[in-house]
């Protein structure tokens, strides 16, 4: 079964321990300085944005049907069955084709480096293989962040609306959003504010650029065809008609003789 | 007279010197500091005029090899013949040279042979990197010919000439196939692209504009060379190439205005706006001005009309591409891009490069009829080609 978190925004106290505890797990750097900034970066791969008392988390929404995973050319980005969207730096050729095709722009470069790689959060995929939950819900103090099958959490996220509609704007982002994500979210504010598109599609979009290239096992025999029998016909039809010239010629040469 | 034309070469030699010394200067800052400091790309920003002019418009703009070779060797319209050879010639340069920029813009260029063991047919990319790397292969062997010719390698040019045909045929698939994925590249990103661009006919867009600025690049080239080499115009092969060049305009101009209305885009075209302003820049410089130009007889059939209408052509495309890959993105990533002028210095190096290696080729290769149609005309018999031709034309009856 497949994994996935729950963050509720009406519970999170923007204490940020998610993000130390992500910076820890990653390796980066973490310090009050890059506490302060509200956006994911290559050194930043989840943050706390607040807009007045309000809080919303951000990190990679590690899609059922990933985009990043869909366009990149060497796999270097894969869904896992267990719910985490990995990246092998080692394969990434630096096209950064990922971070043009996320709907939610969340793939970073470190264009700082010579040798950069992609940095997102891939959510904790050595931890989750272990059995065991994500450095952020782990570390959350109230819960806001919570990890668990997707399935139960989603049923959890209805009955928390249903319990306290007053509570929540009815909907929870990363249900349907490009066909479902492994990061549900719940808001008490549209989550427009906090800059996550509503008008996103409903549909995974790698069908939209995979409904053109499976034509092409199709395309290039027939393609080949084609093109072979326009040649054919072409200079077939040159080879007649100097045949006919020919005959013609020498028809008139022949009478004369 | 002869003082002038010293002058004239030493001035472009220093403009190309002054060029390349630019571009080595950003090449070593790209390679010793990484993309951060040589170039204005973000998080926000990660594709820039590497990737829409160097790979999109190179791509585009060395369309010519395969609309000609098709024209000339699977339609045997044997008219077209002796520009063939200069079309080849600026496909293989472009292709190149297209790879070439690649290595500046990947992260991690070392690892560019990676799609040949690391395959993910569900990317548009991966089959952009096959289609390229087959194609640039195809016009390696489809230019060979020129160089076998020149020093006189029998043996292997009769094994090139046999096998011609079959790859030519492949030639065309693969620019077909690769042409029009680079706006199935776009396919993926809905929300982000404007509309005015955003539309599921971006591949079919991509590959009609692609014949077309095929075609204007001959018109242009040719135009070009014969100003520049002394070499005598080929005006009535470029005429054709006009003629034909109205309908590929008309059928994508009525298809893009029919795509525009339908999804509703057309009426955003009249709100003033950033986005608006350079859409109408594209669709006059693509469309509308050339059009106007070529339906009219006295302007097609003279050489400078061809010409700018040709440059407007070529310019109103490399500004669409321009538009899908950088305008149209600018609005859903919040931030405006203009290149560093270390970017600026590639790209301008490499098309210095690819006008001195085409006025290289062309000194010293057997590329324009003159020196081309001898030995083709003692192989094949030309001559009685055109003694039937009067047949041929009734043979289509």
């Amino acid at each position: 079964m497949s994994k996935a978190l729950l963050y509720d925004s009406t519970m999170c106290i923007g204490c940020r321990q998610c993000e130390q505890a992500c910076a820890t797990q990653n390796h980066l750097p973490y310090d009050d300085a890059i506490a302060t900034e509200e956006y994911q970066s290559a050194h930043k791969l989840t943050c706390i944005m607040t807009r007045g008392d309000k809080f919303m988390r951000r990190l990679c929404m590690n899609c059922k049907e990933p985009s990043c995973a869909s366009v990149c050319p060497v796999g270097a980005l894969k869904k896992t069955a267990l719910g985490p969207v990995t990246y092998d730096p080692a394969k990434c050729m630096g096209c950064r084709y990922c971070m043009v095709a996320c709907p939610f722009s969340v793939p970073k470069y470190e264009w700082g480096k010579l040798f950069p790689k992609v940095q997102k959060c891939v959510m904790c995929p050595d931890r989750v293989a272990a059995g065991k939950q994500t450095a952020c819900a782990e570390i959350c103090p109230t819960g806001a962040t919570k990890f668990g099958e997707r399935d139960e959490l989603i049923a959890e996220a209805q009955k928390r609306i249903r319990e306290n509609p007053g509570n929540y704007v009815n909907h929870i982002y990363g249900l349907e959003e490009v066909g479902g994500t492994s990061v549900l979210l719940l808001s008490s504010v549209p989550f427009e504010t906090f800059g996550y598109r509503e008008d996103i599609s409903k549909d995974p979009l790698p069908m939209l650029t995979y409904r053109i290239l499976s034509h092409i096992p199709d395309f290039v025999p027939l393609g080949g065809m084609v093109l072979g029998g326009v040649w054919w016909i072409t200079h077939r039809r040159e080879e007649v008609a100097l045949a006919e010239a020919r005959e013609a010629a020498e028809k008139k040469n022949g009478g004369k003789r | 007279m002869a003082r002038n034309t010293t002058f004239r070469l030493t001035f472009w030699k220093l403009v190309f010197l002054f060029i390349m010394a630019a571009g080595v200067y950003a090449t070593f800052i790209r390679f010793t500091q990484g993309l951060g400091a040589s170039t204005h790309l973000s998080d926000q920003f990660p594709w820039g005029i590497w990737i829409s002019f160097d790979v999109l418009c190179g791509v585009m703009l060395a369309a010519g090899g395969f609309t000609l070779t098709a024209a000339v060797h699977i339609l045997n319209i044997k008219r077209l013949h002796s520009i063939i050879r200069p079309t080849i010639l600026t496909a293989f340069l472009g292709y190149i040279l297209v790879c070439a920029a690649l290595m500046y813009d990947l992260g991690k260029p070392y690892n560019i042979w990676h799609p040949l063991i690391m395959r993910n047919p569900h990317s548009v990319m991966f089959e952009v990197a096959y289609c390229v790397m087959l194609y640039t292969t195809v016009l390696a062997l489809e230019f060979s010919p020129i160089v076998l010719e020149r020093f006189k390698m029998e043996k292997p040019l009769k094994l090139v000439r046999a096998l011609l045909i079959p790859l030519v045929i492949l030639g065309v698939l693969l620019s077909t196939l690769h042409q029009s994925s680079l706006g199935t590249l776009y396919l993926i990103v809905p929300e982000k692209l404007h509309p005015f661009w955003y539309t599921p006919l971006l591949p079919a867009f991509f590959f009609l504009s692609a014949i077309a600025v095929g075609l204007a690049m001959t018109i242009f080239e040719s135009s070009m060379s014969s100003k520049h080499f002394g070499l005598q115009l080929e005006l009535p092969v470029l005429q054709e190439l006009g003629r034909v060049l109205i309908v590929v305009l008309g059928v994508y101009g009525i298809l893009r205005i029919e795509d525009l209305a339908n999804r509703g885009a057309l009426k955003l075209a009249f709100h003033p706006g950033y986005e608006t302003y350079l859409f109408w820049l594209e669709i006059s410089l693509a469309l509308i001005l050339p059009l106007i130009l070529l339906v009219q007889p006295k302007v097609r059939n003279s050489p400078t009309g061809l010409y700018f209408s040709s440059v407007l052509v070529v310019l109103g495309f490399i500004t669409n591409r321009m538009n899908v890959s950088i305008t149209g993105m600018e609005g859903s990533s919040g931030v405006r891009y203009f290149p560093k002028w270390t970017e600026l210095a590639v790209t301008g190096m490499i098309i210095a490069i690819g006008f001195a290696a085409f006025g290289l080729a062309v000194k010293y290769l057997p590329i324009f009829p003159a020196e081309e149609l001898q030995p083709e005309a003692a192989q094949e018999p030309e001559l009685e080609v055109s003694a039937a031709s009067p047949v041929l034309e009734n043979a289509g009856d």
